[in-house]
């Protein structure tokens, strides 16, 4: 596994540092006793909606990806930063690959557990694509803007 | 039709650009089997029984004959000279060699065509009614909708390893062309009351292991909302739906155990969130879109054509066709044209290189440019001339295209069955054959008038068996083929599921049973009984015995 964080557009290998980290349930369960946590894990079964929690004193969420094929957690990251606003890191873990960190970046993803090979080549799986379709939780700004933009422009 | 922009251009090339690199590193041996999989499987590739099998995406089924030609050429210069023609408006080829893919879709990517989402646990080609935009039954064209869903499902990048594959189908016309009612959403465009056009949204259907008539959650959605409600839709199925078993990971999975109505209550909260947050069109891409759809300049004619009539009169085998694979154009001397690709005793739904050259040759001089793919493995000319019909006739049948069959016996929807795919285990395409050959006197189809027949090599039901009026299934039986027959289901506006008849029947006892079935048919029908209607009055007891009488 090597850490990957998204920096201006563009993936490069961080530190691990240390993390302190704990589960939603153990949290929720007896916060006093995890004051000192700084990453919260949660599952990809979870609803957002029934967290009821601030989530705002975690420097890291981290969403799981049991298997690539598992994409729940690409809601999830959308709903953390785009209905409950969260700005820290939300970091992938699991099953995370070359060539499915372009949809995790449109998600909200800026950190990556990668677990693919050749990490330092997964920078470039986000440059295969100019431009996107639909708004997602990045800065992209949809196809159909830019039309406007350019035919407002002419 | 819609033409692809920069934008759309540049998606289309950097695809294929990507592509090419994930297929070098699985040359390489960079890459294994198992994890090229999940890449080639979002592009179209998969691993068939002998080779590996590459679908195209036609959108909505609509199609140029500068497309249609170079859909020949690629089967012409890169697999056995034909191509397949499948039940959601795309075409197959069978036989292409991995290294040359990249090149495939190059050479498809300079006609604006593309591989995109037509396999994988993503949202597939949308499909349409083949009669969009030359219909009168319709209230306008499905098609510019068809479009806009493409380009937000695009890459979505929420919806791209979603629980299993989706598939969207839209109609803006009474009679249901397009199985609405059987998709994982179904869009109904229709008139309100209050005069206002918007979707009826039907979701839940689906064939397969366990076939589902969709349920509507919504009764009238406005256009405006088209792409947020969907995006509600699909994010409530993303985290709810089923991912412990693949078999009952679709959608009609959740709809039906969470109930239809509790179902719509989690969208339309979901909805109510993000209904306006950006995700549906300005009212300017909506035109932009609406403009390449605009209606073609038609000619001002007449609405009889005397030259058709007098080549009706001189000619008994064209004035079949035209009964049987014609049908009524919204403009006045126009009609919309058929294309069978059910010859008697062929295999439904593949057409020659050569086949595919004539069919772009006659839609450039006499269909407006235009071709359409539709569900049920044929071909659609939609804006014909009735002058030009005896013509196009003529031309049709030099190239083997012109069987006058249409929604009749022959004309008949089979999966690949045993003969490519992996999944299957039985053989559809020889069944397909023998049924076809056996009632193959025209006249007498004819007279039988509106029979599908629906065949599936196995449960995954990609031949749509539950939908057929008399549907088959191939299963195994310790190692033989047996057949099982379903009665009674539709997939059109009065969308049915069928009931299993009883026992299987061997591969030698089905074409005679088909052919017992007719016969109660012929034998009990009323008036202008369909036989779907005579089985629906009669119900299913006649047709059983008559099935398993003793012998």
């Amino acid at each position: 596994m090597k850490l990957l964080k998204l920096s201006r557009g563009r993936l490069l290998p961080a530190l691990e540092e240390p993390l302190a980290e704990v589960s939603l349930d153990a949290w929720r369960d007896n916060p006093q006793e995890h004051a000192e946590a700084t990453a919260l894990t949660i599952s990809n079964d979870t609803s957002l909606a029934d967290v009821k929690c601030d989530l705002h004193g975690f420097s890291v969420i981290i969403l799981d990806f049991p298997a690539f094929k598992d994409g729940r957690a690409y809601s999830q990251a959308r709903l953390l930063r785009e209905r409950y606003g969260y700005t820290g890191e939300i970091r992938a873990r699991g099953d995370v690959l070359r060539d499915q960190i372009f949809f995790m970046a449109r998600c909200g993803f800026n950190g990556f557990e990668f677990s693919g090979p050749n990490a330092d080549e997964a920078s470039a799986a986000l440059e295969e694509f100019s431009f996107a379709y639909q708004p997602a939780a990045d800065d992209a700004s949809p196809i159909w803007r830019k039309r406007l933009d350019r035919a407002a422009a002419a | 039709m819609y033409r692809y922009d920069e934008f759309d251009a540049t998606m289309v090339a950097e695809r294929v650009a990507q592509f090419r690199g994930q297929v070098a590193r699985r040359l390489s041996g960079e890459l294994t089997e198992d994890q090229f999989k999940p890449l080639r499987l979002m592009n179209g590739l998969y691993l068939q029984l002998h080779a590996y099998m590459l679908r195209v995406a036609v959108p909505y089924g609509t199609m140029s004959s500068k497309q249609m030609r170079r859909l020949g050429e690629v089967a012409r210069k890169y697999d056995r000279g034909y191509g397949h023609f499948t039940t959601r408006q795309n075409i197959q080829y069978n036989w292409p060699a991995l290294v040359d893919v990249p090149d495939i879709l190059d050479d498809l990517a300079d006609v604006e065509m593309h591989a995109i989402q037509t396999s994988g646990n993503c949202i597939r080609n949308v499909t349409s009614d083949q009669y969009a935009g030359a219909t009168a039954e319709e209230i306008e064209d499905p098609r510019p909708y068809c479009e806009m869903i493409r380009q937000w499902s695009t890459f979505h990048p929420e919806f791209s390893f979603l629980p299993r594959k989706f598939k969207i189908a839209v109609t803006a016309a009474e009679h249901d062309r397009a199985a609405v009612k059987v998709h994982d959403i179904g869009l109904r465009l229709y008139r309100n009351d209050e005069g206002e056009t918007g979707f009826e949204v039907i979701v839940g259907g689906g064939l397969g292991r366990t076939p589902y008539v969709g349920h509507t959650i919504r009764k009238f959605l406005p256009k405006k909302y088209l792409l947020s409600y969907l995006e509600a839709i699909l994010r409530v199925y993303n985290l709810e739906g089923r991912r412990d078993n693949m078999y009952k990971a679709r959608i009609k999975i959740l709809v039906n155990s969470e109930g239809a109505e509790k179902f719509a209550e989690m969208v339309e909260d979901e909805w109510a969130q993000i209904k306006d947050k950006d995700i549906d069109l300005p009212r300017e891409e909506i035109a932009r879109i609406n403009d390449y759809f605009a209606a073609p300049a038609f000619e001002k004619l007449s609405e009889e054509s005397a030259a058709l009539e007098e080549k009706k009169a001189a000619d008994k085998d064209f004035a079949r066709w035209v009964r049987a694979n014609t049908a009524a154009h919204k403009a006045p001397g126009y009609a919309i044209v058929n294309i069978s690709l059910k010859p008697i005793g062929g295999i439904p739904g593949d057409i020659s290189d050569v086949q595919m050259e004539a069919v772009a040759d006659i839609a450039e001089k006499y269909s407006l440019d235009e071709i359409r793919a539709t569900h049920e493995q044929n071909l659609v000319l939609p804006h014909v001339k009735k002058e030009d019909l005896y013509t196009v006739y003529s031309a049709l049948k030099d190239a083997d295209l012109a069987t006058a069959n249409i929604g009749m016996v022959s004309d008949i929807i089979a999966c690949p069955g045993l003969d490519y795919c992996s999944l299957a285990n039985a053989r559809s395409i020889p069944i397909a054959q023998r049924i076809s050959e056996r009632f193959a006197d025209l006249d007498s189809q004819e007279e039988l008038g509106e029979i599908k027949i629906k065949i599936s090599g196995c449960i995954n039901a990609c031949g749509h068996h539950h939908v057929g009026h008399i549907g088959i299934l191939g299963v195994d039986k310790k190692g033989e083929e047996f057949y099982q027959v379903t009665l009674g289901g539709s997939g059109a506006e009065d969308a049915a599921l069928g009931e299993i008849a009883g026992r299987g029947l061997s591969s030698d006892q089905v074409v005679d049973a088909v052919e017992k079935l007719v016969g109660v048919y012929r034998e009990r029908r009323q008036d202008n009984e369909r036989f779907l209607d005579t089985y629906r009055r009669l119900g299913a007891e006649p047709f059983k015995e008559a099935l398993y009488e003793a012998a």
